[in-house]
């Protein structure tokens, strides 16, 4: 069990999260899946719903965007794998209350940023008891040139973080 | 009939990978229970031990949310589709924080009263709290609260820690004089609780940063000793939404209550507008019972701490007012004022305005007392008497502050009895006039050339000005 994603969109999610630093980011995580692997081809990033006051140690995806970015996930014939999000001067590790609102299988990229810089990425997948998060490992792929187009496109949009 | 169900990816290892399947049913309800059935595993990631929906699952019949349909009831046809759709969250600090073993002995004492528990002491951990001024009411209440665990302690004040503090800002020892009260807070209560984040504002709490402190924070409580920064803290909690944990004090009397303009009134419905500069004396010229701010601090954190774990009757929309020397406690009821500039049908204040001359600090109706008066300063008073010239020193403070101390020589007539004992006094002397600070000395002044009387005299900076300049064995109060 692994997460694959290449080295370009790994710094992608690390960029986004120092942008909104001391603010918590969060986006989805699309892609295919391989037997038990996950390979992230497209970075989503998405509004922190959360209000104003709470988003420095709180994320919240709605389920319009959830629903928004499935259908896209569709038409495009990709899964959402997962999701991202920064913990700002905290540690790339779940939360308690990241175990509590948890779903399974997908994968939770993790993204600590200290001082405004990302200092850890990490991933982790709920354990089928509900009780804790097991590490996933990343495996990195060098920046291969034929995605690069896929990975540039939500930076395009990245100005209001929405699909419309 | 059958009705699609769209099943996201995270589920469907528990439906042979299929991302949509069909189940018969009338109502959503139905559908779910059949699903559930044929797919038992996927129970415990929909609902929770007693059978309720997550609060995370959200379920769709086309574009609609069943929270705004007819929940399970919500009628299915068969060209319906009904999605399960996550909504997805999660945040670096748990607001439902563990507590480690060492917190749980701590905590023991709450922990085993069914009122707070151990999902209460963990919403304290999770819990913020502003204390704006850290003096008589704040002392008590940033330490109890660091006491009881709540996890964000804020703390904002520019003073340093003056020898007068000490009779009733039990935060602060003999050693700290001198200190910058901040600094002296943060070892004293980290002390009481390492496990805390104290932050602190060295700093007035102004309009312009007032908004952007308290915002961080989920409860503001008002330890102010004036009217500006008390409209102030007020005004924030309103707009930001916040609840004003307020307390105030004056000598024998205190009174608390909880502003929380969402759910009742609001400091304004009870005062509108400030009361005229001068009118109401503050600690320092007033002075107060050294124990009352614990009293009225006291009650102000247990307010908070009722606040954050959700248990009691708050004091929303009551007034508690607190005689010492009678021993009492009234409650008045508060209303809201649908009127109320801020907090009203039609609110004229929608953001942060100039409180200064909001409560008419600054303006003519201040400078209405210190008209020039023939003034005197201490040196020159000084070199007077030395010279053994004759005139006679006018002391108005009451007879307790002469008691404490005095000049020699000086005569004792209180303000408030200068014009039944005016018949005491020579129209042919020259006089001098004295109080502790100069403010009352120039009101006797005043009143005395209107009387009649020329050769008078203000004692610039009065008594302080004294032991300042003079004579140091002199105590200052």
């Amino acid at each position: 069990m692994a997460l694959r994603i290449d080295e370009n969109q790994k710094r992608l999610v690390g960029s986004f999260s120092e942008e909104s630093y001391p603010d918590e980011c969060c986006g989805f995580l699309l892609g295919r899946r391989s037997g038990t692997d996950k390979e992230v081809v497209l970075i989503m990033p998405t509004v922190n719903e959360q209000v104003r006051t709470e988003k420095y140690h709180r994320f919240l995806i709605s389920p319009e965007a959830y629903l928004k970015c499935e259908r896209y996930a569709q038409e495009n014939e990709l899964d959402i794998l997962g999701f991202y999000h920064s913990h700002p001067d905290a540690p790339a590790c779940p939360s308690d209350f990241d175990l509590k609102h948890a779903w399974p299988w997908y994968s939770y990229i993790i993204v600590s940023v200290r001082k405004g810089q990302t200092s850890n990425v990490t991933s982790w997948v709920l354990a089928d008891d509900r009780m804790s998060f097991e590490g996933e490992v990343i495996e990195s792929n060098p920046y291969s040139p034929e995605e690069q187009d896929v990975a540039s496109r939500p930076v395009e949009s990245q100005e209001d973080r929405t699909w419309d | 009939m059958a009705v699609k169900i769209l099943i996201p990816t995270a589920l469907r290892q528990y439906t042979n990978d299929l991302a949509s399947i069909e189940v018969v049913g009338e109502t959503v309800g139905d559908l779910f229970l059949a699903f559930t059935r044929e797919f038992p595993e996927i129970r415990k990631h929909l609902f929770l031990e007693d059978g309720k929906i997550r609060n995370f699952v959200n379920v769709y019949v086309n574009d609609d949310d069943i929270r705004h349909l007819q929940r399970s009831a919500t009628p299915v046809k068969d060209s319906d589709v009904v999605s399960i759709v996550p909504s997805v969250a999660g945040g670096s600090q748990s607001g439902d924080a563990e507590l480690s073993p060492q917190e749980i002995e701590r905590y023991s004492r709450h922990l085993i009263m069914p009122e707070v528990a151990v999902s209460g002491q963990k919403k304290l951990k999770a819990a913020s709290v502003l204390l704006v001024g850290v003096g008589g009411l704040g002392s008590p209440v940033s330490m109890y609260l660091a006491a009881a665990g709540v996890g964000r302690i804020g703390l904002i004040d520019s003073d340093v820690v003056d020898t007068t503090n000490l009779q009733r800002q039990v935060l602060y020892s003999t050693a700290d004089v001198g200190r910058p009260k901040l600094q002296a807070a943060i070892d004293r209560l980290n002390g009481i609780n390492p496990f805390l984040k104290i932050e602190t504002y060295q700093e007035r709490l102004t309009s312009q940063n007032a908004l952007e402190i308290a915002a961080s924070y989920d409860i503001i409580v008002d330890g102010t000793d004036n009217f500006p920064t008390r409209y102030l803290v007020n005004d924030v909690c309103v707009l930001l939404g916040k609840p004003n944990v307020y307390g105030s004090i004056f000598r024998f009397e205190g009174q608390a209550s909880v502003f929380y303009a969402g759910e009742g009134p609001c400091y304004r419905c009870l005062y509108p507008e400030p009361p005229p500069p001068g009118l109401v004396p503050s600690c320092a010229e007033g002075g107060v019972l050294g124990i009352l701010p614990g009293t009225i601090g006291m009650i102000q954190a247990t307010e908070a701490v009722k606040l954050i774990i959700g248990k009691g009757e708050p004091l929303i929309g009551r007034l508690l007012l607190y005689d010492a020397l009678a021993m009492t406690y009234r409650e008045l009821k508060l209303r809201k004022d649908p009127d109320c500039p801020i907090c009203g049908e039609k609110p004229t204040v929608t953001r942060l305005i100039d409180y200064d001359h909001f409560c008419g600090i600054g303006t003519a109706a201040d400078r209405r007392v210190p008209e020039p008066v023939r003034e005197i300063s201490v040196i020159e008073l000084n070199n007077r008497r030395s010279a053994g010239k004759e005139l006679h020193l006018i002391d108005v403070r009451e007879p307790h502050e002469f008691d404490i101390c005095r000049l020699p020589d000086s005569l004792l007539i209180p303000l408030g009895s200068l014009e039944q004992r005016i018949a005491e006094l020579d129209r042919s002397w020259d006089i001098v006039v004295m109080c502790r600070s100069g403010i009352r000395s120039a009101k006797a002044v005043k009143f005395l050339r209107e009387a009649g009387f020329e050769q008078v005299e203000n004692l610039k900076g009065g008594i302080l000005a004294w032991a300042d300049e003079i004579d140091s064995s002199l105590p200052k109060y």
